[in-house]
């Protein structure tokens, strides 16, 4: 169990506070696919930031386990279980995927296996093995890799930021499929940060998070029919549908 | 051999025992062990210190290793080994030069190599550079190498100087003829205050010569790179020149790659790039429960692989 306990964050813009993450509380159970999503620039991918340990938090806790994980390392979560697959994943020049999938998982892997992760996220594995995850990647491909290294991992949280960003419409579906196995398999607790209805249909929990706050958090069923509720409000065009 | 020699043997040239095939290996200034074989001939030069080696033509899938070891302090050994290579041979040639120094003299060996490459030939030669040793003495290591490459020949260099050496100075100069293709790759770590510089300059002088030029280089504490390859196309030609450092701490490094035409139709470019390793990288790698250290080393081996 994962728990944020008045969880602020502040950076600095010419001297004076820029609020980012506001006065967060929440608990993001086990053994559950929990989507957040919400407007951009909203403090989706902070909070993610904040959990994996990238970020410190200007104020409040972090549990992980009813263990106060607020002041450990990077290096520290991972340890515990925690991992988190980047939005944009930085490049290496040098290291092969099969290299970075390896050490994702601690310990040099057989072919057959980081060929079964490589084609879960829709990647013909004999091109890529070898390949190292340089600039010649396009975003989309480094974005699918990115994802396999967490699969690779058995992990208490993964967090996923924005996974779909980047993906082709052939390669998406397989992605989804993907998300759904892991739901139910390898890892204890799956948070997903998305905007993609299709990803956002597999929740159990759903937070929107803007400007910082909670907006609100439920199940899928409570809170997708007030988001596609909130969409026709805000445009013009669909408030006037059936007239 | 020694417990000394075999170390330094394993680190230059990857030799756990006498190698196969033909070989020589020279010990503080001194031949120390030879092999020729019905194709590969090695012999000792009379007018200077070295040897010349004569691959005959269209030897095919043979080796020559060339190591050479220093174990003493206080030694400065100049040699000059020159290679003939048959038309249509096809060889491995391993050098290298490991110094164990552990005494407050300095150790040095210049190598000065040329290789005469025949018509169709192909080479492969790797070279590794690999000093040790706690004593004050500094490890020094000035090599120096010439090409020449007759018609469609291909000639493939590694040079890798990963550790231990205080003072190196690099001078390559290479001629293609028509066809002939030349890559070379560097690889260099240097650390303490080490200093490294390399000159090289690749001569296209024939038609449809290729040139590909690769220098990967990691620069740590108060140590210094100077790197300027300069491909010059002189006929209608192709060549690539590709510098990229990373640099920590306090250390240098100086980029100057050139390239020059003296013909329209030759197409050459060359890039540049020194920078320090990006936080992201680090972040990322410490996720899989790597420490700040233990992710660098991850990501300097990857680059200099």
């Amino acid at each position: 169990m994962l728990k944020l306990e008045n969880v602020s964050f502040t950076v600095d813009v010419d001297g004076s506070d820029l609020g980012i993450i506001d006065n967060i509380t929440l608990e993001i159970p086990d053994n559950a696919f929990t989507v957040i999503t919400g407007p951009n620039g909203g403090g989706k991918s902070t909070l993610a930031r904040l959990i994996m340990g990238i970020e410190k938090p200007t104020s409040g806790k972090i549990y992980y386990n009813d263990i106060d994980i607020t002041d450990m390392s990077v290096t520290e979560r991972a340890k515990l279980g925690i991992g988190y697959a980047f939005q944009q994943p930085p490049r290496f020049k040098g290291l092969t995927v099969r290299r970075l999938l390896s050490l994702a998982a601690g310990s040099e892997l057989p072919v057959d296996e980081c060929c079964g992760y490589l084609t879960s996220v829709g990647l013909c594995s004999k091109d890529y093995l070898n390949r190292e995850m340089d600039n010649s990647l396009s975003g989309g491909e480094a974005k699918r890799i990115e994802i396999a290294t967490l699969m690779a991992r058995k992990l208490g949280v993964a967090i996923f930021d924005e996974p779909e960003a980047g993906i082709d419409l052939w390669s998406f579906s397989m992605l989804v499929e993907s998300f759904k196995a892991m739901s139910s398999g390898s890892h204890n607790s799956v948070i997903v940060i998305s905007h993609q209805e299709r990803i956002m249909q597999l929740a159990d929990v759903m937070i929107v998070i803007a400007d910082g706050k909670i907006r609100s958090i439920g199940s899928k069923d409570e809170i997708f029919p007030q988001l596609m509720g909130e969409f026709n409000e805000n445009c013009g065009f669909r408030g006037k549908e059936g007239k | 051999m020694d417990k000394i020699d075999s170390g330094l043997l394993e680190s230059v040239a990857d030799l756990h025992e006498i190698p196969a095939g033909a070989y020589n290996i020279r010990k503080n200034g001194e031949g120390f062990s030879r092999r020729s074989t019905a194709n590969i001939e090695i012999v000792a030069k009379t007018d200077k210190p070295g040897i010349d080696i004569i691959v005959a033509p269209g030897t095919k899938n043979e080796s020559v290793h060339i190591p050479v070891i220093i174990t003493e302090s206080g030694i400065d050994d100049l040699v000059y080994n020159d290679f003939y290579i048959g038309d249509d041979a096809d060889v491995l040639i391993v050098a290298g030069c490991g110094i164990h120094n552990s005494g407050d003299e300095k150790s040095q060996h210049d190598g000065i190599h040329s290789f005469h490459i025949g018509k169709n030939a192909r080479i492969k030669y790797v070279e590794k550079h690999y000093g040790e040793g706690d004593g004050k003495g500094e490890r020094i290591l000035n090599p120096v190498t010439v090409v020449e490459q007759d018609e469609n020949s291909v000639c493939e260099m590694e040079m890798v100087q990963i550790k231990g050496v205080d003072s190196t100075v690099r001078d390559t100069k290479a001629h293609l003829a028509a066809g002939a293709k030349l890559i070379v790759t560097e690889r260099l770590l240097t650390h303490g205050k080490q200093y490294a510089r390399s000159d090289m300059d690749v001569y296209l002088d024939g038609e449809d010569a290729s040139a590909q030029i690769i220098s990967r280089s990691v620069a740590k504490d108060n140590s210094k790179q100077i790197f300027h390859p300069n491909a010059i196309g002189n006929a209608r030609c192709r060549a690539h020149v590709q510098c990229d450092s990373i640099i920590m701490d306090d250390a240098t490094v100086s980029s100057i790659p050139a390239i020059t035409a003296n013909s329209a139709d030759a197409q050459i470019v060359h890039e540049a790039a020194i920078g320090r390793i990006n936080n992201d990288q680090l972040i990322k790698l410490m996720t899989f429960g790597m420490n700040e250290e233990e992710a660098e080393e991850v990501i300097i081996s990857g680059f200099l692989k």
